[in-house]
């Protein structure tokens, strides 16, 4: 019986197909034909240099899709991206403006007022028992508030650390842009979390069936709590990254990360009900979603144009292969 | 008297709203600088009736357990076609009016049936259709501008016998003719039967898809004529996509406040009319009171996010801890 079972050594190529998810694969399929089309449109394209400039605009929604990845694992959905990114490029640059110490501290504290409205967005989803969508909405409308109350309704004057402007623009491997390495390292531990730790089982378990994990001795809320968190401190992380690139913050500089992040998380064969999906899947949605605004801005379709093109490819994309079982 | 207390429990929510939306706004009338007039009633009239639509367009969708983030767009596209279109002569006009509602109804049922026959999530839905809405709103309006004709404007943002505001009176008028007789119907029963539970509403043969169908076509046309109104209040047309999302954002607060479950299944569009002339006053309150009006949007997330809190008071009740997780 266990032999007829068994994969023979001719097999196992078939086998490690079979293993391959069919929306990780679509989505990289897609990924090979955008290429095709671009290069039929302009020969630079397929260029080193244009690939690598994509990689490094990927690296910014790569960060901040990590942490949506967490979350829509867990069955929920953080829509607090937009101003907590913008929360974290904005105290990032204010840190920078206090001189030396100022300098150093930018970088991190940028990253924990960004952890910190996760953690509250996690404490109301996870012991308050708010559904996600409303409660981050909420903390997206405080943090908001708190921001405008900040800068005055005017745009920040200060402007980003020098440490922000070279983890976004340098590079220390050349010919390979900081924030790509960043973006790598961020994604490493990402697989390591959810492969290998029991946090990321906790997170697949919660995501599949939330009571019978807590059944099974998980402590869902503290889980729960904790990928909130993750997920604030990784889209901060991307606004400080994003206010490196731009060398300052701007008032509405989140707003564009939203549905991007989103999209690419689902995209990328990750179920939006949660406890399916793999970080392999976001990096294909990530690269799938900047190369797909590349090319509509490279082919200078106007904004409007841009935002309908948009909407209407990822719907399509998802009727595609996205659809959730009945 | 048992058939009086099962109605007085199934509109607490409503009724709490009308509550606290009284509380406010004799607060608001008594401290307002220029005392208690018709005047004053039709400015806030005005400015809360536009929320109220969008409002009733967000209840709609709620009670079957789904969420609409496309309706500030609906009423951003709304407002620009409005701004083309509603001009001339009465004839003219009563067309354009005419195309204006039949857009919404067709950005309604775009939703309605992404979320039904491709079984998309309607969060993600919404969100991308809400980006093309948006990116046609962009092609009519790149720039703030158009006219609406000034007759019918004035008219029905003016006061009906000098002291009824004719735009509450058009809110009321929505409110019988569209939500009454929807509640009422096999379709609005089947809604709340779907929003409380989808699976037993399916057992007893509740027609699902109808309701959920019906339930984002409404939430279109509501929100185009909260965008018809936005128009009649503006003279212009503007695609500004903080303002949409803005909208999108207060509707959900408004919803809240008008005790309609986010879960789904219960609640009225009532009670999120109350929610939206509630939620606007508390808004209006902090002028009257001489605050810096950079405060308004961190005191309107603060609000939204104590109003979400509430529903947390229910935990305290429960007694088998596997009921936290539904």
């Amino acid at each position: 019986m266990s032999d007829a079972t068994a994969p023979r050594p001719t097999h196992r190529g078939i086998a490690m197909l079979r293993r391959i998810d069919p929306a990780v694969a679509a989505s990289f399929g897609c990924i090979l034909l955008l290429l095709l089309v671009g290069s039929l449109y302009s020969r630079s394209f397929l260029s080193p240099d244009y690939l690598l400039q994509q990689l490094k605009v990927a690296s910014f929604l790569g960060v901040i899709a990590t942490g949506m990845m967490l979350v829509i694992l867990l069955g929920q959905i953080d829509l607090s991206v937009p101003w907590v990114v913008t929360t974290g490029a904005m105290m990032a640059c204010a840190a920078a403006a206090h001189g030396t110490t100022g300098a150093i501290i930018a970088i991190p504290c940028g990253i924990l007022c960004g952890a910190a409205i996760g953690l509250l967005n996690g404490i109301g989803v996870a012991y308050l028992r708010i559904p996600s969508m409303i409660i981050t909405l909420a903390t997206n409308a405080v943090a908001q508030g708190l921001m405008v109350a900040y800068t005055g309704g005017f745009a920040p004057q200060d402007s980003a650390s020098k440490a922000m402007r070279y983890l976004a623009t340098g590079n220390i491997v050349p010919g390979l842009p900081n924030a790509v390495l960043v973006w790598a390292i961020i994604g490493g531990a990402a697989i390591w979390l959810l492969s290998r730790t029991t946090f990321g089982r906790a997170i697949y378990a919660i995501g599949n069936r939330e009571r019978a994990a807590y059944l099974s001795g998980i402590d869902t809320r503290r889980i729960t709590m904790l990928a909130f968190a993750l997920s604030g401190a990784l889209s901060a992380c991307g606004g400080v990254l994003l206010a490196g690139y731009a060398s300052k913050a701007a008032q509405s500089m989140g707003d564009a990360y939203l549905l991007p992040s989103i999209a690419a998380v689902v995209l990328g064969g990750t179920h939006i009900l949660g406890g399916r999906g793999s970080y392999l899947g976001t990096v294909a949605g990530v690269v799938l979603i900047t190369l797909l605004q590349s090319i509509l801005s490279v082919m200078q379709i106007s904004e409007a144009g841009r935002q309908l093109i948009y909407g209407a490819v990822i719907i399509l994309m998802l009727l595609i292969y996205g659809r959730q079982k009945l | 008297m048992t058939e009086w207390r099962y109605w007085l429990s199934e509109q607490r929510g409503t009724l709490l709203a009308i509550g606290i939306f009284v509380a406010m706004f004799l607060l608001y009338a008594t401290n307002h600088p220029a005392g208690f007039s018709a005047n004053m009633v039709q400015t806030a009239a005005n400015k809360a009736t536009l929320l109220a639509f969008v409002a009733m367009a967000q209840a709609i969708v709620v009670i079957t357990a789904g969420i609409d983030l496309s309706v500030g767009m609906i009423l951003t596209l709304t407002n620009c076609l409005a701004s083309w279109i509603v001009v001339g002569t009465a004839t003219e006009t009563a067309l354009g009016v005419a195309g204006v509602l039949g857009t919404g109804i067709v950005c309604g049922m775009i939703n309605g049936a992404i979320v039904i026959f491709g079984r998309l999530q309607p969060i993600v839905t919404t969100i991308a259709t809400g980006a093309m809405y948006y990116g046609i709103a962009l092609f009519l309006r790149p720039n703030p501008g158009g006219s609406v004709n000034e007759t019918l404007a004035d008219a029905l943002t003016g006061r009906l016998f000098g002291v009824l505001p004719t735009s509450l009176v058009a809110l009321a008028a929505a409110a019988l003719l569209i939500w009454v007789p929807y509640s009422r119907s096999v379709v609005g029963r089947a809604a709340f039967a779907t929003g409380s539970s989808e699976v037993a509403a399916y057992m007893s043969g509740a027609p699902i898809r109808a309701a959920k169908f019906v339930a984002y076509t409404l939430a279109g046309l509501l929100s185009a004529i909260g965008g018809l109104f936005l128009t009649f209040f503006s003279y212009t047309g503007e695609a500004a996509y903080a303002s949409g999302n803005a909208y999108t954002l207060f509707s959900i607060a408004a919803v809240v406040l008008g005790g309609v479950s986010l879960m789904g299944g219960r609640g009225s569009a009532i009670g999120a009319i109350f929610g939206a002339l509630a939620f606007r006053t508390i808004g209006d309150l902090l002028f009257v009171f001489d605050f810096d009006p950079l405060w308004q949007p961190l005191f309107q997330g603060l609000v939204l996010m104590l109003a979400v809190s509430i529903g947390a008071f229910g935990l305290v009740r429960v007694r088998n801890r596997l009921e936290w997780f539904g």
